[in-house]
């Protein structure tokens, strides 16, 4: 693993006085201690030696090293975090039967491992390489009897089905074009640029806040059109011109007045070349 | 050849007897500032919408009635909606030149609004309503909140899912008014929300025609109050007096000025129209009361009433069992009446402060009354406040500021900010006023220095 060219504290490099030498000195002793396996930078640890193939195994030592510590050892999940429970840092959901699907989608999208249980999971730098994503998802697969990975079909979705089927279940929250919004509690994300698999997980896995859909609720076909809709609003039918983000009457408002003040601007102009 | 022009003059002339009346308008003086044109800048967009209007009004079709769309576009193929929303699709999607006009439209009601209100900035803060323009600035203001709803209703004409969500917020205000509200809404509506056909139908007269001619009137009014008025000035240099007006005559001065404005004002809205998508329908698709798009806001000259319900703390007003003076209330009715009821009443308010009682044909500079403008930028402030924290939910996407942090920042800022601008302000313009005095001695220094110099060659005495 090599070390980023610069690191964050060497960037802010000032000259070292004593005092701050034995600072750094004491706050770095107890992370040197604790480190049994290999931390990388990013956080992430790793067996000194990993397999070739992504095997249950390298799974569930990756996972141990970095995910028992909230979702418990074998996955069981911890209800009440403990003070005093060493390096058990945080309430995770059991992932028993949660399946290949929602490992994969939470490990390729980078919403886990999560830095801390207060924040909203999201996308984020993923931290682990394919393989290791491999590995953990089987890990957590073969924890339970869960959903495998979906095989959407977009291409043979409707858009027009999928439109309306969007409005009526997803815009209230992901809004019209899919640019995202608030709800209490959660920042919707934008679905721009999202692959079919992960939208199709995303609605049978329900993340977070976001509803969980059955195939009772959306069915197949229909979590098709939906996809399929839901990748057309990344380039949407902007006829108008200057689309100024598909958000609606904000921008518009912006607009609106940046032409006012132009035109304010205009009778400057206009009044000076006139004035005697 | 002269003739050609002189015969037809006089062949109205003689049948009119309208020489002296235009003879007196070409004459009327304008007074040369660029802050006059401001609401000419209004006046114009008013025009285009006119002109738009007519236009789209030929397409519209004014019906809830149900339909299915069979149209172009494919993610709407197949789609039961309303014959308001359909002719509307068609105008954008299918007519020639509609998109263009429809956007022109739209654009230049946003615009038209923000012009009024740059106008009333400069009214209000040169003191230009004060005696004896009260009624010319009453009028203005009737015509800026009569705008809102004209503009309120032109967008909910359409019967998209934006639109659809606005008049429920606005069926739920008007549920608000205690005793007449549920009654009132009835009335309007013809029915509990969202209404029967019956009210798209009220809605388009009245924005078509009812409304157009109120404003038109307003606007003639106003117009013609200032004319009877004059025009108020600046004081440059000592011809401005209160008695005497200097400026530019209707013709040859301002007529061409106010020609290129017009056509200025008239090239940006279409530019934009041509240019800039707004009110994008076919992307929201049709309005079903059940369903709803994130983060869904009013035009922005509505926005700060969404900000005033979002920022209003949750409480009803509730004798007994009867809920007397719901929630709404607070942020959309009496809000927005007392912003009107303070912008109307200021020119009183500030006669009864300063005692001051006769009229004024001279404008202040803002530093010139420090009070009025500290005043006035802490009012503007508040209400700009209230309506950014409208848009708090895009701001908490953009940024990540949690919305819950936003709103209790935001119930303190709006009355900590105008307070900080009102003190400001204030001294700003006092330390103007002051740098002014002491640029006048320099310069009354100067020519008495200069002065003596003279004299001192003049007797030909030594020159230091
Ligand atoms: C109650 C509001 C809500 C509804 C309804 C909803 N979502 Fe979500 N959705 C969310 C939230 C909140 C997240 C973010 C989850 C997270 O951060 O872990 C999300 C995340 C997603 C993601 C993952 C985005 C990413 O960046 O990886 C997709 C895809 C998605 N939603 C699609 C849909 C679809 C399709 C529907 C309709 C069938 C839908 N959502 C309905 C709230 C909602
Ligand atoms: C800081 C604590 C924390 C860490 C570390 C963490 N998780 Fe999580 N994890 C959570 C929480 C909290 C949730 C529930 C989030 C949600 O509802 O979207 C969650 C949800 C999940 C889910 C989805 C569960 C479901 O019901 O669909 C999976 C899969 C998952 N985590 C896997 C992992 C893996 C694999 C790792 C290690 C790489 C990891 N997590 C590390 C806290 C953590």
């Amino acid at each position: 693993m090599s070390r980023p060219a610069q690191s964050p504290s060497r960037r802010r490099a000032r000259p070292l006085g004593a005092g701050r030498l034995l600072a750094m000195a004491i706050a770095l002793v107890p992370v040197g201690a604790g480190v049994a396996l290999a931390a990388s930078q990013n956080g992430i640890v790793r067996p000194t030696y990993e397999p070739p193939k992504p095997t249950v195994a390298l799974g569930e030592e990756l996972f141990n090293a970095n995910c028992a510590s909230c979702h418990g050892i074998g996955g069981t999940g911890i209800e009440h975090p403990r003070a005093t429970a060493g390096d058990i840092s945080g309430a995770g959901p059991s992932l028993k039967g949660v399946g290949a699907m929602a490992a994969d989608f939470y490990l390729r999208n980078g919403f886990m491992p999560l830095e801390n249980i207060h924040t909203q999971p999201g996308r984020r730098r993923v931290l682990f390489t394919r393989k290791e994503i491999a590995a953990l998802t089987a890990y957590v697969a073969a924890l339970g009897n869960g959903p495998g990975v979906p095989h959407p079909q977009p291409g043979g979705g409707d858009i027009s089905e999928g439109f309306k089927a969007f409005t009526e279940d997803c815009a209230g929250c992901h809004q019209s074009v899919a640019r995202g919004g608030y709800v209490t509690g959660a920042r919707v994300p934008p679905l721009q640029k999202l692959g079919p698999t992960e939208i199709a997980e995303a609605v049978r896995i329900g993340p977070y806040l976001m509803p969980r859909f059955t195939s009772h609720q959306i069915s197949d076909p229909q979590l098709n059109s939906i996809i399929r809709y839901v990748q057309w609003t990344n380039r949407p039918d902007n006829r108008g011109g200057w689309s100024i983000g598909n958000l609606g009457p904000i921008p518009e408002g912006l607009i609106a007045w940046l032409a006012a003040i132009v035109l304010g601007a205009l009778c400057l102009a206009l009044g000076k070349r006139f004035s005697a | 050849m002269s003739d050609r022009i002189a015969d037809p003059v006089r062949f109205i002339d003689e049948r009119t007897a309208a020489a002296p009346a235009i003879k007196k308008a070409l004459r009327y003086l304008f007074p040369d500032h660029w802050s006059f044109l401001l609401g000419e800048i209004a006046l114009y967009a008013f025009i285009v919408l006119i002109a738009t209007g007519t236009y789209l009004a030929l397409f519209f079709e004014p019906s809830v009635a149900k339909t299915v769309y069979h149209g172009s576009y494919a993610p709407l193929r197949g789609r039961e909606m309303s014959e308001a929303y359909k002719s509307v699709l068609e105008i954008s999607l299918t007519y020639k030149a509609g998109l263009l006009i429809r956007q022109t439209h739209h654009w230049a009601a946003d615009v038209f609004m923000a012009s009024i209100v740059l106008h009333l900035m400069r009214v209000f803060f040169t003191g230009a309503f004060r005696k004896p323009r009260e009624l010319t600035y009453l009028i203005g203001l009737l015509l800026l909140f009569t705008s809102l709803l004209e503009g309120y209703l032109g967008y909910s004409l359409v019967d998209d899912l934006l639109s659809g969500i606005g008049l429920a917020i606005g069926y739920g205000v008007l549920l608000s008014l205690p005793f007449v509200g549920g009654p009132l809404g009835i009335l309007i509506f013809g029915s509990t929300f969202p209404g029967k056909g019956v009210f798209e139908s009220r809605m388009y007269i009245a924005h078509v025609f009812l409304i157009p001619a109120l404003l038109a009137t307003l606007i003639g009014l106003h117009l013609a109050l200032v004319a009877a008025r004059h025009h108020t000035q600046f004081r440059r240099d000592r011809r401005h007096t209160q008695r005497r007006l200097v400026g530019v005559p209707m013709f040859p001065g301002q007529a061409p000025r106010s020609l290129a404005l017009l056509l200025i004002v008239a090239a940006v809205l279409f530019l934009l129209g041509g240019l800039v998508q707004i009110n994008p329908i076919w992307q929201w698709g049709p309005f079903e009361p059940w369903l709803a798009t994130n983060g869904a806001q009013p035009d922005w000259y509505l926005g700060w009433l969404i900000g005033a319900l979002r920022l209003m703390p949750s409480f009803d007003v509730v004798v007994g069992h009867y809920t007397l003076i719901p929630n709404p209330f607070w942020g959309g009715v009496a809000f927005p009446l007392l912003v009107l009821f303070v912008l109307g009443a200021f020119p009183w308010i500030e006669r009864r402060l300063t005692g001051d009682r006769s009229s004024h044909n001279l404008l202040d500079r803002p530093r010139d009354a420090p009070n009025r403008t500290a005043f006035g930028v802490a009012f503007l402030t508040w209400v700009f406040l209230v309506f950014v924290f409208g848009a708090s939910d895009r701001v908490y996407v953009l940024f990540g500021l949690s919305y819950e942090t936003l709103l209790t920042a935001f119930r303190v800022a709006i009355w900590v900010v105008p307070a900080l601008a009102f003190l400001v302000v204030r001294r700003l313009c006092l330390q103007l006023q002051h740098a002014d005095r002491i640029e006048e001695r320099r310069e009354e220094a100067e020519q008495e220095a200069e002065r003596e110099h003279a004299e001192r060659v003049r007797r030909r005495e030594p020159v230091l």
